[in-house]
């Protein structure tokens, strides 16, 4: 783990989510807030999720690649 | 909670004993001692025996929030620790064993150098991979009123405790793996709002339906199988040597939990419940899809990167969650397909 972490970061995690963790908001475009009930958050990345723009676990069902396939 | 009601000779043992005083206790203790001895020579199925789960869950239960009427000292008392000992043994030999079935024959990785990354997709293969017959669809689409308060019944000896069992292991672990555990516990906990920690709200959807809230109130009412799942998790919890077992138990518990949810949310849904007694389950589906990559990355991943020799036992608790959900699962769809009752037939009715 980098000593130096910075204040917030965003895991990118391998055929999932990202993890946003730290001090942010989440706003929709015109600034309101979007509900948010915890501190760190799994935002949706496959786009299936069906509380978006949180992750519930879909990208697993539709097996979500983040890498291109191997040729 | 209240002390149960016995389910054998052991059970029946340890109850009159706690009733005493501890400290002076030897005799008792002895006797204890050699009956449970004597009576795990003849169990066969210790997973499924009533009488060693129930004895087990009680004697776990002084570790927790005790037992009603009970002395505070017995929970270090030496001798009663043996006899807690004697049982675990067998259960975990038992967990074990059926834990390498679940597991089958699994590709790994190689060891040497095994990043959390590699770990975490192992253990999203063995979640992955659960086919066992699926509660979650049969509440969704089937359960009745009636079986959607046996499935929270069975669910209550747990979640009214939801998380307590992995806190034993935040001292025992550190840095990445140590963060990754607070910061879901922290979770489950509410984030510093008590009626947001997750057992409370699994206390409010069981209100909803009418059913006692109180912690094991309906711990007479289930089945060994129910009780083995939380002693399980007692289990790991409790002894500093599985802590990889624990950390495999909740990223296999995350992992399996965000579909199913919402499934559950669903079956209460189509019985015209409102969003106060789905709440459990719809912030389950949220809040493990975030626990999971935690969870599977710097809980089990972080600690087989610092300590590569727990990889077996990561493996271990995640399998053998599996093996007894299983067989709790089983047992629920086999007794609901056949127009039976899940729950133990004596008190049945008055649950």
């Amino acid at each position: 783990m980098n000593q130096d972490q910075p204040e917030s970061s965003i895991v990118v995690c391998p055929d999932g989510p990202l993890i946003v963790r730290g001090d942010f908001e989440i706003v929709t475009p015109s600034g309101d807030p979007v509900p948010r009930e915890r501190k760190t958050v799994a935002l949706c990345r496959c786009g299936a999720s069906a509380i978006k723009p949180y992750c519930d676990g879909t990208h697993k069902m539709i097996k979500f690649r983040t890498e291109p396939p191997a040729s | 909670m209240h002390i149960p009601e016995p389910r054998g000779p052991i059970s029946s043992a340890l109850f009159e004993l706690l009733a005493g005083e501890p400290g002076n206790a030897g005799d008792s203790l002895a006797g204890l001692h050699r009956l449970v001895t004597t009576r795990l020579a003849g169990i066969q199925e210790i997973i499924g025996d009533d009488d060693a789960q129930l004895t087990l869950f009680c004697l776990y239960e002084l570790h927790y929030s005790g037992l009603d009427g009970v002395k505070d000292e017995w929970e270090w008392e030496p001798g009663l620790i043996q006899v807690r000992q004697l049982l675990e043994k067998p259960f975990e030999a038992a967990l074990r064993a059926a834990a390498k079935e679940a597991m089958g024959d699994v590709d790994l990785p190689a060891r040497d150098g095994l990043t959390s990354d590699a770990v975490a997709d192992v253990l999203f293969g063995l979640a992955g991979r659960d086919t066992g017959p699926s509660v979650s669809r049969y509440v969704a689409k089937k359960a009745s009123l009636d079986q959607l308060k046996e499935f929270l019944i069975h669910k209550s000896v747990y979640q009214l405790k939801e998380a307590d069992p992995h806190t034993w292991a935040i001292p025992r672990l550190a840095g990445r793996a140590k963060a990754a555990l607070v910061e879901i516990q922290a979770d489950e906990y509410g984030g510093g709002r008590p009626d947001r920690m997750h057992s409370a709200l699994f206390a409010r959807t069981m209100r909803g339906l009418g059913l006692d809230d109180q912690y094991g109130a309906y711990v007479n009412a289930v089945p060994a199988v129910s009780l083995a799942s939380v002693n399980l998790m007692s289990l790991c919890g409790l002894n500093r040597r599985l802590r990889g077992a624990i950390t495999g138990h909740l990223a296999i518990y995350e992992m399996t939990s965000s579909q199913p949810n919402r499934f559950y949310g669903n079956g209460f849904r189509r019985h015209g419940f409102d969003a106060g007694v789905t709440h459990y389950f719809d912030e389950h589906v949220e809040a493990d899809a975030v626990h999971e990559q935690i969870a599977g990355r710097d809980l089990a991943g972080g600690l087989v990167e610092a300590e590569p020799a727990l990889l077996d036992d990561v493996l271990f608790g995640a399998t053998a969650v599996m093996a007894v959900d299983a067989q709790l699962s089983a047992h629920l769809l086999d007794s609901w397909e056949n127009g039976r009752s899940s729950l133990r037939a004596a008190v049945a009715a008055a649950a």
